[in-house]
């Protein structure tokens, strides 16, 4: 049943001398949650830079649904079906939330420079299926009242929402949520769980880079923990709540900011 | 093998102009991430001061050092009183706004400036009387050089060598690094980024000033435009450098000198400003930091 | 699914009801211009014309600069190479002038697209420079004359009239007429670019490059096509030109014509058509009121960009979309 949607085999990414990402396989279930958890400066960034397009690995290979992504531009992967947030909130601010929404379409339309300036049927109805999704994708969040208002002009929590509208908008197969929960308060990050619940419940699969362990352990069917650049376990929640190596090398040392009480 | 010298020679004494003038624009994208276009016109304003200076004063009767010394210190002087001027008018306002508005607020200073000089001084060539003091050559090994190109070379490496140790060992040189990186964590560290802003358009525009009168005594005449001649080369020495980088911006001046006076002597004079701008695109395709590498972490 | 309703029922889109609702304004306006050259006299009538010209190019940097974001200094390159392509294949191949129209478009809009491919990645000063440096490149290279075709200094003279059938456009209000045909045409094109998926795709570009890329935005290929595009109508602008004035020099497209083209974009707001517009109006109109001022036309142009970007940096008449990007907000 747990076929892979993804899957990265011997992933490696060197800056200068420095070893970032070395020999990491790790692969995401379909249609589960899944988590990349790891302390500070332990890859989880290149990883998500690599799987992206952003930057291509020195070597490896990356198979999104059977095909093999490696090294593509970032266009080219969200067309395959991989969308992202940013962990820095990477909005259109002067465009409205519609507007912002309508940006994931981008890629399902064609209409060119000739069948925009001709208004073909064909064109005009591609325009109303762009607002029709992006109608949707603002519902799912909450966010529909807001449509007109300017992206910049939304409070933060609801920035991070309209965030992942837009690339619900993208009809991923995968979402890639950077920190989502970062700068949320309680309530908001609540919010935010049920939120993601309910997407997994439409069959997108989640790939999730938190710090926040309440949101990870609560949440994830299936975490993979890097550090150093190196994978250092993978498995269900209760395996790595197990894992000698990740509790000596990540949990152990943020024991301030961490108690498995919270988690169960 | 006397061509490639003598163009060497020329080279290294425009290049040293091209040097004097790209410092202006290197210090001033290093700490504002300003392209100050107007900075041209500076070096054009202190040039046609100079001319007025040497035809409508009796300064020239100080003898040729003296003389030549005064005119360079009071060029400089007044060009530094603009620069602040232009500072305070047209981009401190803009100090918060994007990255656009300043570089609109510089072409329209620009504009002004190169206009204003005409209407003053008026549309035609303007030409340096002749200095007889000045007037000297030699012939060294089958090539001439002339006193002025001396004066240009010299002047122009003890002011470079004066910039680098203020930038480099004084305290206001660390200050004005520091603001580089990061102006506000400068401010933070009590800073006064507006002194370092003003430090910074005084001496742009006095060493471009020096450049100016230099350029008027060498090649005697002078027109309102070159300003912006000037400008776009001393930009590219600028880029060649690795924008911000003062060093870079000397050896960028010089480098682009000598290629431009060989590319006159060997190919095509009439082409030279086309060497010139496709060597700036190429080495931007090829190499964006510049030669010696642009200050990302640690501009100026 | 009917093809109107998508476009009534989409009230979040920033401008979709900018236009219709003013409708009325603009037929009004219409019929100005249609009354104008028979009431102005040729005097005025040319100038109409040239502000014509400057209209399409200024909707022609808009593209680029207005509705993408990339600061391209060196527009008059384009200008240029439109009016030189009418130029040289009607004096040089005795091709009509008419059918130079559109070739010079496409000529322009492929140097566009080759000139700029090499440098579309370079962040926003370094193609500002570049760009510069494209433009003094094509104006030295017109100078020199290459294989005698460009005349050198004194330029290509003797370009012919266009021949529409039995009508030469020769006259003032036939220019009048033909550039005002063409302008019509062009902001209707830019309009529905403006309010396509093209359209937001460059503004997403504009707004936040890597958002934009990661949204699934082929972000070179848009750009360049706003480069081709801009270039092409250029060029167009420039074909006019050739056949308006029958000579044309070097010294018709020097760097400062492409910072007063910036500045028309920059003076009415940015990837604002209304904008274009009145900026191309301020830039050409009003130097002719002042004429009695002409030495200092130049001084008031540098003085005003400096006044502008201090106290409206948004331009005369902003786009809705586009207000933050000159650093203020503006109240509406």
């Amino acid at each position: 049943m747990e076929r892979p949607l993804l899957q990265i085999v011997g992933i490696r990414k060197a800056f200068g001398g420095l070893l970032a990402v070395n020999d990491v396989d790790f692969w995401v279930p379909e249609g589960q949650i899944a988590s990349l958890i790891g302390p500070n400066g332990a890859g989880k960034t290149t990883v998500f830079n690599l799987i992206t397009g952003i930057e291509s690995p020195d070597a490896g290979k990356i198979m999104f649904a059977g095909q093999d992504i490696t090294g593509s531009p970032p266009h080219v992967i969200t067309r395959a079906g991989i969308a992202r947030t940013f962990q820095t909130l990477r909005l259109f601010p002067n465009l409205t939330c519609l507007e912002n929404v309508m940006a994931g379409q981008h890629v399902r339309t064609k209409a060119g420079v000739f069948s925009s300036v001709f208004h073909t049927s064909r064109q005009q109805e591609e325009e109303w299926q762009i607002y029709e999704a992006a109608r949707c994708c603002l519902d799912k969040v909450g966010l529909w009242h807001l449509r007109a208002e300017l992206a910049k002009n939304l409070s933060y929590g609801d920035q991070r929402l309209l965030e992942i509208a837009r690339a619900l908008a993208t009809e991923p197969s995968l979402l890639i949520l950077d920190e989502p929960a970062s700068g949320l308060n309680n309530v908001e990050t609540a919010r935010l769980m049920g939120l993601i619940r309910q997407i997994r419940e439409e069959g997108i699969t989640i790939l999730l880079i938190e710090h926040d362990m309440d949101v990870v352990m609560g949440i994830s069917e299936w975490i993979t923990v890097l550090d150093n650049g190196r994978k250092i376990g993978q498995g269900t929640p209760e395996d790595i709540q197990q894992n000698e190596e990740v509790i000596v090398a990540y949990l152990g040392k943020e024991e301030e900011d961490f108690s498995w009480n919270s988690c169960n | 093998m006397e061509l490639f010298l003598e163009q060497l020679v020329n080279g290294l004494t425009v290049g040293s102009v091209y040097s004097l003038v790209a410092l202006g624009y290197t210090m001033v994208y290093g700490v504002m991430r300003l392209i100050n276009f107007a900075h041209g016109e500076l070096f054009m304003l202190g040039s046609y001061f100079g001319f007025t200076l040497l035809v409508s004063t009796n300064i020239g009767a100080l003898g040729a050092g003296w003389g030549l010394i005064v005119i360079v210190l009071m060029a400089a002087g007044a060009m530094a009183l603009l620069g602040i001027l232009v500072e305070r008018v047209a981009y401190a306002p803009l100090r918060e706004s994007g990255r656009l508005a300043p570089v609109v607020s510089a072409l329209g200073v620009s504009i002004f400036l190169q206009n204003a000089a005409m209407l003053i001084w008026g549309s035609r060539y303007r030409a340096y009387p002749v200095w007889a003091a000045l007037d000297r050559r030699w012939q060294v090994g089958g090539v001439h050089i002339t006193l002025m190109q001396v004066i240009i070379l010299g002047v122009s490496i003890v002011l470079m060598l004066l910039l680098y140790f203020i930038i480099q060992r004084t305290t206001l040189g660390a200050a004005i690094r520091a603001t580089a990186i990061d102006q506000d964590t400068a401010r933070l560290m009590g800073i006064d980024v507006n002194a370092i802003i003003r430090f910074i358009f005084i001496i742009g525009p006095a060493l471009g000033a020096v450049a100016g009168v230099m350029v008027g005594l060498y090649y005697r005449q002078i027109h309102f435009t070159m300003g912006w001649t000037y400008s776009l080369k001393a930009f590219t020495a600028a880029i060649m450098g690795g924008i911000g980088n003062i060093p870079g911006a000397m050896v960028g001046g010089m480098l682009l000198g000598i290629l431009e006076m060989l590319g006159a002597g060997y190919i095509s004079a009439a082409w030279k400003d086309v060497f010139v701008f496709i060597i700036l695109i190429a080495l931007l395709i090829l190499r964006p930091t510049g030669l010696l590498g642009e200050r990302v972490a640690e501009k100026v | 699914m009917t093809a109107g309703k998508g476009r009534l029922a989409m009230e979040g889109v920033s401008d979709a009801k900018e236009f219709p609702r003013r409708g009325l304004i603009y037929g009004a306006l219409l019929l100005v211009l249609l009354i104008f050259p028979f009431k102005a006299g040729p005097y005025w009538t040319d100038v109409a014309t040239f502000f014509g010209i400057y209209v399409l190019l200024g909707l022609s940097l808009n593209i680029i600069v207005g509705e993408v974001g990339l600061f391209n200094m060196g527009h008059a390159a384009f200008y240029a190479l439109g009016a030189y392509t009418t130029a040289i294949l009607n004096t040089v191949c005795g091709i009509p002038t008419i059918w130079l129209l559109p070739v010079s478009g496409i000529v322009a809009g492929g140097f566009g697209y080759i000139l700029t491919r090499p440098i579309i990645h370079l962040r926003g000063d370094y193609l500002l420079i570049v760009t510069i440096g494209l433009n003094e490149i094509l104006r030295i290279t017109l100078i020199n004359d290459p294989w005698g075709l460009t005349g050198g200094p004194n330029g290509v003279l003797g370009i012919k009239r266009m021949r529409l059938g039995s009508l030469v456009i020769s006259r003032p209000i036939h220019f009048y007429f033909f550039v005002l045909i063409i302008s019509i045409l062009a902001i209707f094109v830019l309009l529905r670019l403006q309010r396509s998926r093209i359209g937001r795709a460059w503004n997403y570009i504009r707004e936040d490059e890597v958002a934009a890329e990661a949204m699934g935005i082929d972000v070179r290929s848009m750009k360049l096509l706003a480069f081709v595009l801009g270039a092409g109508l250029a060029g167009i602008a420039g074909s006019i030109y050739a056949t308006k004035m029958m000579i044309i020099s070097p010294e018709s497209f020097t760097f400062w014509e492409s910072v007063v083209l910036f500045t028309i974009v920059i003076l009415g707001g940015m990837g604002s058509i209304p904008g274009v517009i009145v900026g191309s109006a301020v830039m050409m109109i009003l130097p002719e009121l002042l004429r009695n001022f002409m030495q200092y036309r130049m001084l008031f142009f540098g003085a005003a960009m400096v006044v502008m970007m201090v106290f409206r940096p948004q331009g005369l008449w902003p786009s809705k979309r586009w207000q933050l990007e000159m650093g203020r907000e503006t109240e509406e």
